[in-house]
């Protein structure tokens, strides 16, 4: 699927581009020396068409990395459930991509470190998925689209017994059980 | 009253770690023992027959009893000067030179085609007068349970205190592999960690086990429900697997405590509908009339509800004045009134049996401990000391309370004695175990 895009990126701009900066991704890919037929010495103009990449090679902005709504894991503070300002652009993402969807469903689970007690933690977990619905529903979202659960400190990603495991699993979860 | 007998000789017990009960699947080992512990001797019994002597040694499980509360030294067999079976063969000058303070004899006879009776009599040494002696018939079956019978009719007899040898344990154990579901179990054992039976296992999590008052069932919260894990909370009775749910409301159902009739549950439940705002408040279930009460109605999260042993009252954990504290409530549902002030937080309170204690998880901003708060004097002592202890559980006669703590990055189980002079640590033989309920006195 790729080799389809990048002959259209190698074919027009290794006549057109040179001296124009490229993106890393197109000089890694350019390494290998181009073979470029040159053109008959006929003083026709070639006749080169971009081929649209088909839009099965494009991700859907869920699944794409350069996409805000990629990310779904939104961190805490220790014995806190406000939602911390460097994850307010992710969730306006999410919130306009539930508006645009409205057939799109989501549930977000709501964790906590070990410490302190497990039915507590519950709460408290309950209490950061809660939060990041609140702001989604501000943002656009309905509040139909969206479910909480809590499983407090019971699905820990990391299993170690320091910060820097316990900073891991202080988290909100997003997962879109419809798009 | 303790019968004060402070033998000048003895050794201080600061740190004395053996491990028990080798085919356990809970190990007990004692790491710390109360000073001045009576050295007692039980002396293996003797079979009279006729026929084959039963395998279970009576004698080992009475030894191993007395050693696991700690107010006790059992002599190493090798050490034992003699082998009476009964006071006629008892020489107490030989006894008193070996250092014993007291003395356990006995004997068995078989009776009837599966049955025995076992002959028991305990000594005082130096006064050389027996201080008890039963006679106790036995099915073949339940000769574990006589001998904590045993266990305990001494206890009581050299402490004042009833023994609670014959009770059981619930606890969760936890196993994950790699590349595989993890695998929760809920376990009842004996409380030396013999006998024990899975009562359930899952893929998904199990919580929260409570005793109801006649030991015959236990309440739970388990994630099984839906696709993604959903908690209900389920009643069982442990003798035949039945099962019953209780509470599946949309949102959170946690934390189930059985009144001290056993009439009544109370539990946690943040969202009676699925469309409601979820507020984590105690409710009260009446399991006869199956009527739903609600107790508590705060945007705080008020979890972890257990009564006072008059039903009364009910006390629980609330954060609504910004950290988790432990609250009392009538059961009439007046306005609750505050309880801890020791610390930063403390939660997931328990009841001593006689009702003057409450045990709990406490913190002063660095680790949870297991602390107990005396209600009439107020008085308060942290009672443990690891990093993140929980779930605290008193035994029937208040005398132990058993939790769950970290040792070696392992999740382990672990006892202290309610005035903190003796602890136990108990782990499980494979993964991790936690959430402890130690049973009532279960009467057969």
């Amino acid at each position: 699927m790729k080799l389809i895009r990048l002959a259209a990126i190698l074919v027009l701009p290794a006549f057109l581009a040179i001296g124009c900066g490229s993106t890393p991704e197109e000089e890694a890919e350019a390494q290998p020396e181009p073979v470029v037929e040159q053109p008959a010495d006929t003083g026709a103009e070639p006749d080169v068409t971009p081929v649209e990449p088909p839009a099965a090679t494009q991700l859907h902005p869920l699944d794409d990395p350069d996409s805000m709504v990629f990310t779904k894991t939104i961190y805490f503070d220790f014995d806190k459930y406000d939602i911390k300002g460097e994850f307010r652009d992710v969730l306006n993402a999410h919130a306009e991509y539930l508006a645009s969807n409205p057939s799109a469903q989501m549930t977000i689970e709501g964790h906590c470190d070990e410490r302190g007690t497990r039915e507590y933690n519950i709460g408290l977990g309950e209490r950061r998925a809660n939060a990041i619905q609140q702001i989604l529903t501000l943002q656009g979202a309905s509040a139909r689209q969206i479910t909480t659960i809590s499983y407090g400190e019971e699905r820990p990603v990391e299993l170690g017994h320091d910060e820097s495991a316990w900073g891991k699993n202080r988290r909100g979860e997003i997962v879109y059980t419809s798009r | 009253m303790m019968i004060k007998r402070m033998n000048l000789g003895m050794v201080l017990l600061c740190l004395m770690v053996f491990t028990l009960n080798v085919d356990a699947a809970l190990q007990i080992e004692i790491t710390e023992g109360v000073e001045g512990a009576f050295p007692i001797a039980v002396v293996p019994f003797g079979w009279e027959g006729p026929g084959l002597k039963p395998k279970l040694i009576v004698s080992s499980v009475i030894s191993s009893d007395l050693g696991r509360s700690g107010r006790f030294k059992p002599f190493a067999e090798k050490n034992l000067v003699a082998r009476p079976t009964d006071n006629t063969q008892v020489k107490f000058p030989n006894w008193r030179i070996s250092g014993a303070d007291y003395l356990v004899v006995g004997k068995m006879r078989a009776a009837g085609p599966k049955g025995y009776v076992v002959q028991f009599q305990l000594f005082d040494v130096y006064k050389a007068t027996q201080l008890a002696g039963y006679s106790i018939p036995a099915n073949d079956g339940d000769l574990r349970y006589v001998a904590h019978q045993i266990s305990d009719i001494i206890y009581e007899t050299l402490t004042g205190e009833p023994g609670a040898f014959n009770t059981r344990i619930a606890y969760v154990t936890l196993v994950r592999k790699a590349n595989k579901k993890p695998k929760y179990s809920l376990y009842v054992a004996d409380a030396d960690g013999y006998n024990s039976q899975v009562v359930l296992q899952s893929s998904r999590e199990l919580l929260s086990p409570s005793w109801s008052p006649d030991g015959r069932y236990l309440a739970y919260v388990s994630f099984e429900k839906g696709k993604r894990g959903r908690a209900a909370v389920f009643i069982q009775e442990v003798a035949t697997g039945k099962r019953q749910m209780i509470a599946d409301y949309p949102g959170h159902n946690g934390a189930p405590s059985w009144s001290p009739d056993g009439s009544k549950l109370a539990l946690v439940i943040s969202r009676l509908k699925a469309r409601d705002r979820s507020n984590y408040d105690i409710y009260v279930y009446d399991l006869k009339n199956k009527k739903l009460r609600r107790l508590t109605k705060h945007w705080g999260i008020d979890t972890y509800p257990v009564w006072m042993p008059d039903g009364q009252s009910i006390v629980f954990t609330s954060d609504r004045s910004g950290r988790p504290q432990i609250y009392r409530i009538s059961t009439r549902g007046d306005r609750p009134k505050r309880l801890t002030f020791a610390g930063r937080e403390n939660d997931r309170p328990v009841i001593s049996p006689d009702g003057r204690n409450i045990a709990m998880v406490h913190s002063n901003g660095g680790g949870y401990r297991i602390g107990i708060l005396e209600l009439e004097t107020r008085q308060f002592q942290v009672l443990t000391d690891g990093t993140l202890d929980e779930s605290p559980s008193f035994a029937p006669n208040g005398s132990m309370i058993i939790y769950a703590t970290t040792y070696n990055n392992r999740q382990v189980l672990a006892a202290v004695s309610t005035d903190g002079r003796v602890k136990q640590r108990i782990p499980f033989e494979e993964g991790s175990v936690r959430e402890p309920a130690w049973s009532p006195f279960v009467k057969k």
